[in-house]
């Protein structure tokens, strides 16, 4: 069993939903970056997205771009990233890491070499915005080689037929990107989402994870009770960039953000989930 | 002239998912998924409607003023002493360039999709003029993008814009430059799917744009191979134009692939020298890739990140291309040069002075070629350039260079 499939069962047992939190790698230092996985997953995160940054994120609001930019003018390119990944697996073996980035990089690396270095360091999953699955099977089939989940994004605009395709491209888990926009816009109505998710259940058994428009503790218990995973970014980011000359204070913040909500998705599950068996 | 590496079907291109060979396709985030299955939905179906073919066609005959001449530059021609020069005179069109093919195109599709709002990205501003002047005579809200530099050395036009009632973004991320632009465009886009048409101005980007943009813009070659026929009795020997995404380019020689006799020269901005770096060759010093939705070539550093263009020309400052553009050249259908900023601000003038045509910037790139390549053809030979745009945008920019402020 995947390290992804093995977590999403852990809490799917214990009636928990994951939280995911995402940061960009490199951002501010390349050096802050693994300390901060550490603290989130000891804030309470399940799982943890690491963006790989990208000159051109067109699907990215204005907060994760920035962050880019800043990762990039510090240096880290893509290699960095997975030797990122391979400290973090030093100390922690179990927490499922999943890259989420852009195309080119992996295609100017090589998919192949992408694949087994991604996999050598400790990647769980690899989820390209830019990739729908239409054009996505030379990459898939590397990465499914590899023992990597490639993960899909599936959003409000798509069609059922188009859902089919995704649910059967997709392994780990489904991204079910909330609301129609880039990543940290505007917030999201919890009461639509949860007709959506049933929609999508009834097409695939994967988990599925919101994200896009998760900006505090609150929007994040809603989400809690009708998905089984939380996707946290551009919240998150913005820390960094209010603390870029304080990493230190970034860390403590990021945590801070994580824990709570980590305590209010459990306790909005607690409050409507039937007593654990 | 050129040498095809194989026999090709050129109406099986692009494929049913926009492949031309390994370049175009579509690589956008899933929300748009759904939006571009739509609109290539409109466009398959509209191209075939005689009803919409003729509100075309009555459009470019009145409010662009189609077809453009095909003018013999003799006195350019006989100063050269080889081939014939013609040029296609896209420049007089309403609004001064190629652009409001397309966007008069795009603009009846927005209409009948029932969309109220249009937004577009430009670079030299020509594209944003032609989306503002469609979109005031249809009375829809028209929102452009424009990298913050661009607006500094485009000036002219961003007024022009704002007077036709379009909304100019300053786009203040990357390079502030068009393919800043175009990121802005694809995010306003992904979050007003809904309401907004998004008129890509060129003939790159997700499928279909690629093949659409140049579906309109082959009113150019069509007319121009027609003209050169009735004026010559023969077919051209070559064409030249432009290459910046490679609207203008497609345009003059799509209408021409089957014609294996026709040689096509697509020219990039080389800036300041294709060995200082500091240029917007793609196709003459780049390699595949994928930004923007397709997969093509692209000016990148070693890990995948799309580096800086430079070009006088804002119109050609541009990290990628067209993917037809990239299979053209890969088939050896095609063959692409660069000129420099200098060579081409030299061909600038000596249009200028010559024929009494004042062209743009990013014409002048394929001007500055012909200025070589004529000479060591015959005259009883021929060639086209499209004279895509004409150059009054660019008085400033060239006017500062010789230290007048206008």
């Amino acid at each position: 069993m995947s390290r992804i499939a093995k977590r999403f069962a852990e809490t799917r047992a214990s009636g928990r939903a994951a939280l995911i939190p995402y940061v960009t790698a490199g951002d501010p230092a390349p050096d802050v970056t693994v300390p901060l996985l550490h603290d989130l997953v000891a804030a309470g995160a399940d799982l943890l997205e690491l963006g790989v940054p990208f000159s051109d994120p067109m699907a990215d609001g204005p907060v994760i771009q920035l962050a880019c930019e800043r990762s990039l003018a510090a240096g880290t390119r893509l290699r960095d990233v997975l030797a990122m990944v391979r400290e973090f697996r030093e100390k922690d073996s179990d927490t499922p890491v999943v890259l989420m980035g852009y195309l080119n990089p992996v295609e100017r690396m090589g998919a192949e070499v992408f694949a087994q270095a991604a996999a050598e360091a400790g990647v769980d999953g690899v989820l390209m915005v830019d990739l729908p699955p239409e054009e996505s099977s030379d990459l898939t089939g590397l990465l499914d080689r590899a023992g990597i989940d490639p993960i899909f994004l599936v959003a409000p605009t798509t069609s059922e037929s188009r859902l089919r395709h995704v649910a059967a491209a997709a392994r780990g888990f489904i991204y079910y990107v909330s609301l129609k926009g880039v990543t940290g816009a505007q917030s999201l109505d919890p009461a639509a989402l949860g007709a959506r998710l049933e929609a999508i259940r009834a097409i695939s058994e994967l988990p599925l994870g919101v994200g896009f428009g998760i900006r505090d503790a609150a929007t994040a218990a809603a989400v809690a009770e009708v998905a089984d995973a939380v996707v946290v970014g551009s919240a998150i980011v913005r820390l960094a960039e209010q603390h870029l000359d304080a990493p230190e204070q970034f860390r403590a913040a990021a945590a801070a953000l994580a824990r709570e909500m980590r305590s209010a998705m459990d306790a909005a599950r607690a409050d409507t989930a039937p007593a654990a068996v | 002239m050129s040498e095809l590496k194989q026999a090709v079907d050129w109406a099986a291109f692009p494929d049913a998912r926009g492949h031309f060979g390994p370049y175009g396709g579509r690589f956008v985030a899933e929300t748009l998924m759904g939006a571009l299955d739509e609109l290539q939905a409109v466009y398959e179906k509209y191209m075939q409607d005689p009803e919409f073919l003729a509100e075309l066609d009555t459009d470019f005959k009145q409010f662009v003023g189609r077809p453009s001449p095909l003018y013999h530059a003799e006195r350019l021609s006989r100063e050269l002493g080889g081939a014939q020069v013609y040029l296609k005179r896209e420049d007089l069109n309403h609004t001064g360039a190629h652009k409001v093919n397309n966007t008069i195109g795009q603009a009846l599709l927005a209409k009948r999709l029932g969309k109220t709002r249009i937004i577009a990205e430009t670079g030299a501003g020509q594209h944003g003029v032609a989306t503002a002047t469609v979109a005031a005579r249809l009375g829809l809200e028209c929102v452009v993008y424009m990298g913050a530099e661009d607006i500094q050395r485009q000036s002219p036009n961003v007024y022009r814009m704002r007077l036709l009632g379009a909304d100019v973004v300053a786009v203040k991320s990357g390079s502030r430059t068009l393919k800043d632009a175009l990121n802005e465009a694809m995010r306003d886009w992904v979050t007003n799917v809904d309401d907004t048409f998004y008129i890509i101005g060129t003939v790159a980007g997700p499928h279909p744009y690629p093949a659409m943009v140049r579906d309109f813009q082959s009113i150019i070659g069509r007319e121009a191979r027609a003209q050169h026929l009735e004026m010559t009795g023969r077919l051209p020997d070559a064409l030249v134009a432009c290459v910046g995404g490679g609207s203008n380019a497609i345009g003059l020689f799509h209408p021409f692939l089957s014609d294996e006799s026709v040689a096509m020269i697509g020219v990039e901005a080389g800036g300041e020298g294709i060995a200082s770096g500091r240029h917007s060759a793609p196709l003459c010093a780049g390699r595949p890739g994928v930004l923007h939705g397709n997969r093509t070539y692209l000016m990148e550093d070693d890990d995948g990140q799309i580096i800086a263009t430079h070009s006088i020309s804002a119109g050609l400052d541009y990290p990628g291309v067209g993917p037809e553009h990239s299979w053209l050249k890969d088939i050896g259908r095609a063959t692409y040069v660069s000129v420099t900023d200098e060579e081409a601000l030299r061909a600038f003038h000596r249009m200028t002075r010559t024929e009494g045509i004042i062209p743009a910037l990013e014409t002048s790139h394929a001007i500055a070629h012909v200025l070589d390549l004529a000479p060591q053809m015959r005259p009883d030979q021929s060639l086209i350039i499209n004279l895509s745009g004409r150059g009054d945008k660019d008085l400033n920019t060239v006017a500062r260079l010789e230290g007048i402020e206008l």
